[in-house]
């Protein structure tokens, strides 16, 4: 990995030549008020590109959730632009925003949040019905996705069934049935074993060349730095450093290998 | 979405349980109390439903219920006779008489004395026979249910009372020549049929003793026009049995407090289900609230978590509410066979309905604040 200045750059190796699908430039936020006032941004410029795996480390506090917080648009920016696909939160309002997240950002969390009484091919049809997809059909995407994640067999097992890191790929499979352009991912490795999390990451890599999606993955894990084409380092709410990682490097991910 | 929202709460069986059997219960007691009300406030009735044979009914105006007794002169008889449109006119004895059986055991009755002639307001259903019988000297008849019960000779073992047994009533001799089937009634004292004049004679001596004047309206007449006539030109009060029901039904809720204490029992129904259901369901909220946040951040809109937390809560209040009235229904089916009183009509089942879903949807807008108010980026705070 290369050290880079703070100011986000676009290395060759970072997909320079891809479009822009976030675009940040000084944003800020401030939590509370007065003299309990925390500011959790001051400043943050950014950029990521389609295709492109964009990680965000740092210690606890520096700005890594109220960052990724904004780029998925749950939570509003005070200061500062910010597009997404080209779209301003501020602009589209809170009902527009909630229909592009709807159809255009894909989640995965690092408590899976898969609802342990639906089936795995219910919970991974969740984005699609929320989209208003008729349910036999979305069921039946949901399958399908599951089969490409390795877990075609298990589509009617309920998640506490299920290991950590599968419970992760059903968690992957939700987060891109609906066929996301940007895929925010918080902290998706830290509850597996390292194995498991070098799959779940070659699993996202993969998904991420093949569909022109964009990536936002929030980790303290260092052994998946690998993975990332960028990794930008924050603290006291900056990004004080941007390095480009080796993720083009890797290939795509064969799902047989991950059970 | 909806089918995921049920199955979210169906899948916490627990809970789900606890707030079904909460709402069921609440269900339960408002229908049934409602039911026995009903019941209650339908018995207070019985004796004027049973006189079928009536078009209205002659009385002191300051008359209050069917039980009162404040009689009018005997002129009033033929008062109302002599009005156009009336085709017949009977009198009638309804009071309160003091009873003992023949080993002693004493008792008060309500003596009830029909027009010796035509034997009009004598029960329908006699069982072994019919108003003739009353011509018997000194004959009675009382209701079948009361021979073991509050006719039964309690001082000598409570064994029944029998045909052709004797009875003083206010110290006069009266002879059980038969028995008919009574409906219940909201008065507990056994009711027993004899004669008018055999009744005055049972009664203790006083210048007025007919209670009312049965009125038959002749063919072709209109009842409200000769109650009307009635009324204008004899002072007295006439009323049809669906108004004398009426008054005497408001009466009895007015002065006995019964409305106020079913009232209290459906409102402690209303309450329990109110607060067992809030509580769970609230409790089943707070433990699926980083999934809803989930959902939320995926983009689920403000109406599709509303519609998906009504209809988990609506989906348990009909089933609760089907339970818990099925129960009460199961219940009113045994106590129908008894004297006790339970009528479930229509307006039970909508009135219950209509509580449970003011306790249901009471119970999903408390979740509802709690969902909606969610920030969906907690969902990326582990």
């Amino acid at each position: 990995m290369d050290t880079l200045t703070a100011t986000p750059t676009i290395e060759p190796g970072a997909k320079a030549d891809r479009p822009v699908a976030v675009y940040c430039k000084g944003i800020t936020k401030t939590y509370g008020s007065g003299q309990s006032a925390v500011r959790a941004l001051r400043g943050v410029d950014v950029d990521v590109r389609t295709g492109e795996l964009m990680m965000l480390v740092g210690p606890s506090g520096c700005g890594k959730t109220t960052l990724i917080s904004i780029i998925a648009g749950v939570l509003d920016r005070d200061e500062g632009e910010c597009t997404v696909l080209g779209k301003d939160f501020k602009v589209l309002g809170p009902s527009g925003t909630t229909q592009f997240r709807a159809t255009n950002v894909g989640f995965v969390f690092q408590a899976f949040n898969l609802i342990p009484t639906l089936t795995l091919a219910e919970n991974v049809a969740v984005p699609l019905l929320i989209n208003r997809v008729r349910r036999a059909d979305a069921i039946e995407q949901a399958c399908e996705m599951l089969k490409k994640v390795g877990l075609g067999d298990r589509t009617k097992d309920i998640p506490t069934r299920l290991s950590g890191g599968q419970q992760q790929r059903v968690a992957i499979s939700r987060a891109l049935v609906h066929k996301p352009k940007l895929l925010v991912c918080d902290e998706p490795t830290s509850a597996l074993d390292h194995v498991t999390g070098q799959k779940v990451m070659e699993l996202l890599r993969s998904v991420a060349a093949g569909n022109d999606l964009s990536l936002v993955v929030v980790t303290h894990d260092a052994r998946i730095f690998e993975f990332a084409d960028r990794i930008a380092e924050m603290d006291d709410g900056r990004i004080v450093s941007m390095t480009t990682g080796k993720g083009h490097q890797h290939s795509s991910f064969d799902a047989s290998h991950a059970k | 979405m909806i089918r995921i929202a049920i199955k979210m709460l169906m899948g916490d069986r627990l809970k789900y349980l606890g707030l079904l059997a909460g709402m069921a219960f609440a269900a339960m007691m408002i229908s049934q109390q409602m039911s026995i009300f009903l019941g209650l406030s339908s018995q207070t009735g019985t004796f004027i439903r049973e006189m079928t044979s009536t078009d209205l009914w002659v009385m002191d105006p300051q008359l209050r219920f069917s039980e009162d007794t404040i009689s009018l002169p005997d002129t009033a008889l033929q008062r109302v006779r002599s009005i156009e449109g009336v085709a017949h006119a009977v009198p009638l004895y309804k009071g309160f008489l003091k009873a003992q059986l023949a080993d002693g055991t004493r008792t008060s009755v309500i003596v009830v004395g029909v027009d010796d002639a035509t034997l009009s307001g004598a029960p329908a259903t006699i069982k072994n026979g019919d108003a003739t019988l009353l011509r018997q000297e000194p004959g009675i008849l009382i209701d079948e249910r009361d021979m073991g019960t509050k006719l039964a000779y309690t001082r000598s073992g409570g064994a029944p009372m029998k045909l052709g047994d004797r009875i003083s009533i206010n110290d006069r001799d009266a002879l059980v020549v038969g028995t008919y089937r009574g409906s219940p009634s909201f008065f507990w004292d056994p009711t027993i049929y004899t004669t008018y004049s055999r009744a005055l004679q049972f009664a203790p001596r006083e210048r007025r003793l007919m209670s009312f004047v049965m009125v038959k309206v002749a063919p072709g007449q209109d009842v409200l026009a000769v109650k009307e006539r009635i009324e204008r030109i004899t002072g007295y009060a006439a009323r049809t049995s669906v108004d004398f029901e009426n008054i005497t039904k408001a009466y009895i809720l007015k002065s006995t407090g019964i409305l106020i204490n079913f009232g209290i029992a459906v409102g402690l129904g209303f309450v329990i289900g109110m607060i067992v259901t809030g509580q769970t369901f609230f409790n089943f909220t707070l433990d699926n609230l980083r999934y809803f946040a989930a959902l939320k951040a995926m983009g689920a809109s403000t109406g599709t978590l509303v519609r998906m937390v009504l209809s988990q809560v609506l989906s348990v209040t009909w089933l609760a509410f089907g339970l818990g009235v099925g129960i009460a229904a199961f219940m009113g089916h045994f106590l129908a066979k008894t004297d006790l009183a339970f009528l479930m009509k229509w307006e039970v089942l909508v009135v219950t309905v209509g509580m449970m879903l003011v306790v249901g949807v009471v119970a999903a807008l408390i979740s509802l604040v709690k969902v909606l108010r969610l920030e969906p980026g907690v969902v990326f705070k582990g």
